[in-house]
């Protein structure tokens, strides 16, 4: 426990100093445009770097800066006292924890992310429906388990009374995703906004909202946050915010 | 007085040098046996999935090294004996999978032996074989890791034996075969010994390559290794536990092959 911890604060401690060398460099000069560090989750890492160029578009004075990480890490940070505006999470329990730290203020749902099926180009396994992967001739990959999609994808089988034998769980989503791509796995579980990101290398198959797992997303602005921090968080929830997301596979809020 | 006093002195810069490197090889092992919660090991390793991973490991491992000897003897005996165009080329090849990250390792066999690899397309369309989360997998991703270790040692130690009991074998009327099993095997045994064990402890400690190639399932592919991984998402005390049992496999069996191990012997 204790080598985890001390590690662990180490590294906080070296982003913290990064992000503080970053913005400290850039306060210098705060008269000609104001800097907003956004910790966003891993997962908004397209839609996010969009949604910052729209909005540097419109704001020219104002210098949107990313810092894109595991929700949980980016909470623990900010927790540490990291110099940062404005917090976008993946799940509800990493928002909690800043809540609870008192270093955020009320938070607001701005997105959903729900799951999908991604089977390869072609489907080759043919399978046209959730019921499919319960199928023991077809190789079915899912996260494991302590990742958030590994639970996901088990909430998905045990509401829809699947029995399904994955072939491997994977540790991220993004493995399960690679599997799917280079077709050695026949389907996989993973997040709709992924398999935006993926293009045309996968195909998808939709899971009815009856049994689908669905994440919401909080964004806060920090207790110590500079004004422009609401306008972004406020342009994110914007219709224009919205629909960059709405491209990138999340479901407006 | 023994020999032991008589020993050439030493620059006290080496020992201070040797001592430094000792603990820097030693103390993150000794930070793992400090940390392991030794109350509950008995409880953490009775659990049916870490019985599973160990079970899977010794067997992947050890087979893995087996094939990795009858391959890779044979591999290190034409390296050595035979000279043929492009042999440079080959042992540079042979010796990618030294440098290689695994993971780039575990890609590699699946761009081979995957559902859609040069040579997998065919297993799957004609035989139905799918290598790819597979127990065969696994083994497959051991072996490719550990076998240039056995051939390195092996090659290097042909070359340097006396070739002259060779000679006079079959200057007696010995046959190439008769030879290779009744002198020259007898003469490399410390080196192949050396060799096999660095290949199986290569393949125990496998990671990257398996869990790319082979995937994680437990009682299939999820090797202790993996399992370490997997748990470490969920409980520190238990993948410490499971590292715990592999340090003390491969402890064991490198202290009790010490003496035959790079020509050491006693």
């Amino acid at each position: 426990m204790n080598v985890g911890r001390t590690v662990r604060a180490s590294s906080l401690l070296l982003t913290g100093l990064l992000i503080t060398a970053c913005s400290g460099g850039a306060s210098s000069d705060s008269a000609a445009s104001q800097v907003i560090t956004v910790s966003a989750a891993a997962s908004l890492t397209d839609a996010f770097t969009e949604i910052g160029t729209a909005y540097s578009a419109s704001h020219p004075d104002v210098d949107v800066r990313f810092n894109f990480g595991g929700s949980s890490t980016l909470a623990e940070q900010i927790n540490a006292g990291a110099p940062v505006d404005v917090f976008a999470a993946a799940s509800d329990r990493a928002m909690r924890t800043t809540l609870e730290a008192g270093t955020v203020g009320s938070p607001a749902i701005f997105t959903r992310n729900s799951m999908a099926i991604a089977v390869p180009v072609g489907n080759p396994a043919d399978i046209t429906s959730l019921d499919g992967l319960a199928n023991p001739d077809v190789t079915v990959v899912v996260c494991d388990e302590p990742a958030p999609c590994g639970s996901a994808a088990r909430a998905i089988f045990d509401a829809s009374g699947l029995t399904v034998t994955p072939a491997s769980l994977e540790p991220d989503v993004r493995a399960v995703l690679t599997k799917v791509i280079s077709d050695e796995a026949d389907a996989g579980i993973v997040y709709r906004s992924d398999i935006s990101a993926a293009g045309d290398t996968v195909e998808s198959i939709d899971i009815p909202d009856s049994v689908n797992a669905v994440n919401e997303y909080p964004i806060a602005a920090t207790t110590d946050a500079a004004p422009q921090a609401q306008d972004f968080i406020d342009f994110v929830l914007s219709d224009a915010g919205q629909s960059i997301l709405t491209r990138w596979g999340f479901t407006s809020r | 007085m023994s020999s032991r006093t008589r020993q050439a002195p030493v620059p006290r810069l080496i020992l201070v040098m040797a001592a430094i490197a000792f603990a820097f090889l030693a103390l993150p092992l000794i930070g793992l046996l400090v940390e392991a919660p030794w109350g509950q090991l008995p409880e953490l390793l009775s659990t049916p999935a870490a019985q599973e991973a160990l079970r899977l490991s010794l067997v992947t491992s050890i087979t893995a090294a087996g094939i990795a000897t009858m391959l890779g003897v044979p591999l290190a005996w034409v390296l050595a004996r035979r000279s043929f165009p492009g042999r440079t080329l080959v042992r540079g090849l042979i010796l990618i999978p030294l440098v290689l990250p695994p993971v780039v390792g575990g890609v590699a066999l699946l761009t081979a032996f995957g559902r859609r690899g040069l040579i997998g397309q065919y297993l799957y369309d004609w035989f139905g074989i799918q290598l790819p989360f597979s127990t065969a997998g696994v083994i497959m991703a051991e072996a490719f890791v550990a076998m240039p270790f056995l051939v390195i040692t092996v090659e290097g130690a042909l070359r340097g034996m006396d070739g002259r009991f060779e000679d006079a074998a079959r200057t007696l009327g010995a046959s190439p075969t008769r030879v290779l099993f009744r002198v020259t095997t007898p003469l490399i045994a410390p080196s192949l010994i050396a060799g096999a064990v660095l290949a199986w402890a290569r393949a125990l400690g496998e990671f990257g390559a398996t869990i790319t190639f082979a995937g994680n399932f437990p009682g299939v592919t999820q090797t202790l290794p993996l399992a370490v991984y997997s748990a470490l998402e969920v409980s520190r005390e238990e993948a410490i536990a499971l590292s715990v049992v592999l340090l003390a496999i491969s402890f064991i069996v490198l202290i009790s092959l010490r003496g035959r191990l790079l020509g050491g012997r006693g």
